[in-house]
């Protein structure tokens, strides 16, 4: 729900904190109000905005998740108080759609990554036709979720599907791709993957333009190798860059849902036969859109936006502390 | 991943769309002007899927013999989203159309929760006269407890069992559908005609009897004295005869590699049928359509229909509608009217030869251009009376709110248990726990 909104924190995403301006201390509070008074009228659009469809859906989720109500009677719920998060706690399909969401958050995030980080290293030589190269990465990211997710679905097909007569052609056996634990979060991790990675190469390589030259020819009169010159010059560069990716995946990981819902390719929300690839954001659509039990979905979506809030804490926190022991 | 994020923002939107619609509560309940039947009125229709009523020129019938009426009919391709909408829309009270599309699927919630959000047709004065058109259940389960009548029925899915003749042909079955009727009398009697397919040499490798469990569980769920639900409407899955019964014949169909566990309605599903994976399927009335849709013309002459097993017994229905008039509508009783003319017998022959609807009206099921009716695609099968015969003998099964999602926990596992192996009593436990996910909270 609201969880769309949370931003990382600005820290993390800039490199050096930006010059303020510093406030004169003679000025008075009364004269500076006066003084920014079109910066607020500048800006209030958006916090109106933001308060009719990001506070207000925040707090009445919140709200909302503390009855027992259904889809086509919201307001006549009735109080439960906490009961919708202690049946979360103690529901199989909870813990069930937490562990799936764990797994395939891994297997899509870091290879995701690795291969984001590799490319940008190419795309950062001059090659002829980087242009080109660099738009191309970017396609993917511009296809639609859906349509990518349906085409992916009929390349994964257990009877017809080009993955598995590829598979027997070189006389293996054919997977039944959507059926099994692994095979089908693999098959959704390759979505994710294909569709995020050029979106990551091409933030990597704004940030490795940044990186001046003169430290690479220095590490090149030391004698370091292309590929050690990567470990130590251009890694620890974009370290802050490398966070802010993890953390924006991780949220994009945890809130992982069109592909989940349209992998089954007939519309049901359990996430396969025995809910094996059902992700947390699947569960929240299930109990409220199938289920129509919009209590119980308000409280996994605030179970969900209390995970990311912890994720993107300790990432921070991991990041500040590798920053710190460095220096 | 900010794409991703906004799949799930847009489920976000969804709900905040909601909440901004609920808090305007509010009913117009000011009609009270004396009703003026020759008025200029426009009614305005909401339904889903293929309902067929402009396709079949019915609505413009009607504007002829009611001058003063105009009809505009929105529709949604799929009843889910559908059903999605109208639930916002009774929660708010606004954003409803004079006449409503009610499915199979939720008739029971609309009877439960919203039966006096919704126009009586039982308060009539030709309530009785009208009753008299439909099967006794078919009203029935659009009837409140208090008495109320939410809708009046459209068309029905009596069921039958589909072949293919080529693939029994080459199995060295016999293709005759009254002989393959008798040999199938009973489900297990099905199963056995199961086992003699697939231990033929002859037949076609990739190919197996029926495309899933779920053809066998969700027919002969139906044929139980209970399905889903107790007398009341209360959900009772793990001591239903019905789910026992179709789960222990549907889990060994599964367990015995009879099936070739396809999820029904995914795209494996519709590849499948163009590619002969699958040689019989429960098929209701409108599920015709669909598969002469999914083998073009070319597929004319290779599906035969023969009864449903146990349907002697009793038959099965799957889907079906019907139309009710919300009380917020503007036009209640121009739309009542219409809801009227819509569901007559004499309309609802003209359903069935010109859309292929079958009536859930007695009276036009045995009006000869129904009875009688026979398809040259479907190798000349008497549809007409194979499927009024089933439709004659359904019997009355207490339904629920929550029997689809109850179903799809049911037949999801019986897919684990088709292909993925998984031991029937597993799978058993977890549909219910599935289950009681949905009804428990």
């Amino acid at each position: 729900m609201t969880i769309t909104s949370t931003s990382p924190p600005d820290a993390v995403v800039l490199g050096p904190p930006a010059t303020r301006p510093a406030v004169q201390p003679s000025r008075r509070k009364n004269n500076r109000l006066t003084h920014n008074r079109w910066g607020y009228a500048y800006v209030a659009p958006f916090f109106l905005v933001f308060g009719a469809f990001s506070l207000y859906p925040f707090l009445y989720t919140a709200w909302v998740s503390l009855h027992r109500t259904s889809l086509s009677d919201i307001d006549g719920g009735t109080w439960v108080g906490l009961e919708n998060y202690r049946n979360l706690l103690q529901s199989e399909f909870f813990w069930n759609a937490a562990r799936n969401t764990l797994t395939i958050g891994i297997l899509a995030t870091v290879p995701q990554l690795c291969m984001a980080l590799g490319l940008a290293h190419l795309l950062n030589y001059q090659l002829r036709g980087r242009t080109f190269f660099r738009t191309v990465m970017l396609m993917p990211y511009a296809t639609s979720i859906a349509a990518a997710t349906l085409v992916f679905a009929q390349l994964f097909g257990r009877d017809y599907g080009l993955i598995n007569t590829a598979l027997e052609a070189v006389g293996l056996d054919p997977v039944d791709w959507e059926g099994g634990t692994w095979s089908s979060q693999i098959a959704i991790a390759t979505i994710v993957t294909w569709r995020w990675t050029g979106y990551n190469a091409l933030i990597y390589l704004a940030a490795m333009q940044s990186i001046p030259g003169e430290l690479y020819e220095a590490a090149e009169i030391d004698g370091a190798s292309r590929w050690k010159q990567f470990l130590h010059v251009t890694i620890p560069s974009l370290r802050p860059t490398i966070v802010f990716t993890i953390i924006v995946s991780t949220i994009g990981a945890v809130q992982l849902f069109g592909e989940p819902l349209l992998f089954s390719g007939n519309g049901t929300t359990s996430g396969g036969g025995s809910g094996q690839y059902q992700t947390l954001g699947l569960l929240m659509y299930q109990q409220g859109w199938s289920n129509f039990n919009i209590g119980q979905a308000a409280s996994t979506a605030w179970a969900m936006f209390l995970i990311i809030l912890v994720v993107v804490g300790l990432n921070a926190l991991v990041g500040r502390l590798r920053a710190r022991a460095d220096r | 991943m900010s794409l991703t994020r906004r799949a799930t923002a847009a489920a976000g939107a969804a709900l905040a769309a909601v909440l901004v619609t609920t808090t305007g509560c509010g009913d117009d309940d000011a009609n009270a002007e004396p009703y003026d039947p020759d008025a200029p009125v426009t009614i305005t229709v909401g339904l889903f899927g293929t309902f067929g009523y402009e396709e079949a020129g019915l609505y413009e019938e009607y504007m002829q013999l009611n001058p003063n009426v105009t009809i505009e009919e929105t529709s949604i391709a799929q009843s889910a989203p559908y059903y999605k909408a109208l639930q916002t829309r009774l929660a708010a009270g606004s954003g409803l159309e004079d006449v409503q599309g009610i499915e199979s699927g939720f008739v029971a919630d609309i009877v439960t929760n919203h039966a006096d959000q919704f126009e009586d047709f039982g308060a009539r004065d030709d309530a009785a006269a009208v009753k008299e058109n439909f099967y006794d259940w078919k009203y029935a389960q659009a009837t409140s407890e208090d008495g109320r009548v939410v809708g009046l029925g459209t068309d029905t899915g009596p069921q039958a069992m589909c072949f293919r003749k080529d693939l029994f042909e080459q199995a060295g079955l016999p293709t005759d559908r009254a002989e393959l009727g008798t040999m199938w009398s009973d489900w297990d009697g099905y199963l056995d005609v199961a086992r003699q397919y697939e231990a033929s040499p002859t037949k076609p490798a990739d190919s197996s009897f029926v495309d899933s469990p779920a053809s066998i569980f969700s027919s002969a769920v139906y044929q139980g004295d209970l399905a889903y639900d107790d007398e009341d409407g209360n959900p009772v899955p793990d001591s239903s005869d019905g789910v026992e019964t179709a789960w222990s014949l549907a889990s060994e169909a599964a367990a015995d590699g009879l099936t070739a566990g396809l999820d029904q309605f995914s795209d494996e599903w519709d590849s499948a049928f163009s590619n002969g994976a699958f040689a019989t399927i429960a098929c209701p009335a409108w599920m015709l359509g669909y598969i002469t849709t999914q083998l073009g013309d070319g597929g004319a002459g290779t599906w035969d229909v023969a009864p449903l097993p146990g349907q002697s017994e009793q038959a099965s229905n799957w889907g079906g509608a019907w139309l009710g008039v919300p009380t917020a509508a503007d036009d209640k009783e121009a739309a009542m009217e219409l809801v009227e003319w819509l569901t007559a017998p004499e309309q609802q022959v003209k359903m069935f030869t010109r859309e292929a609807h079958f009536p859930s009206s007695p009276q036009a099921a045995e009006d000869p251009a129904v009875a009688g009716a026979t398809s040259d695609y479907f190798s000349g099968a008497p549809i007409g009376a194979i499927f009024g015969e089933s439709a004659e003998n359904i019997r009355r099964t207490p339904i629920g709110p929550y029997d689809t999602q109850i179903q799809e926990a049911f037949t999801t596992a019986l897919g684990t248990v088709a292909t993925a192996g998984t031991d029937p009593d597993e799978a058993w436990e977890s549909a219910l726990s599935s289950a009681e996910q949905v009804t428990g909270g």
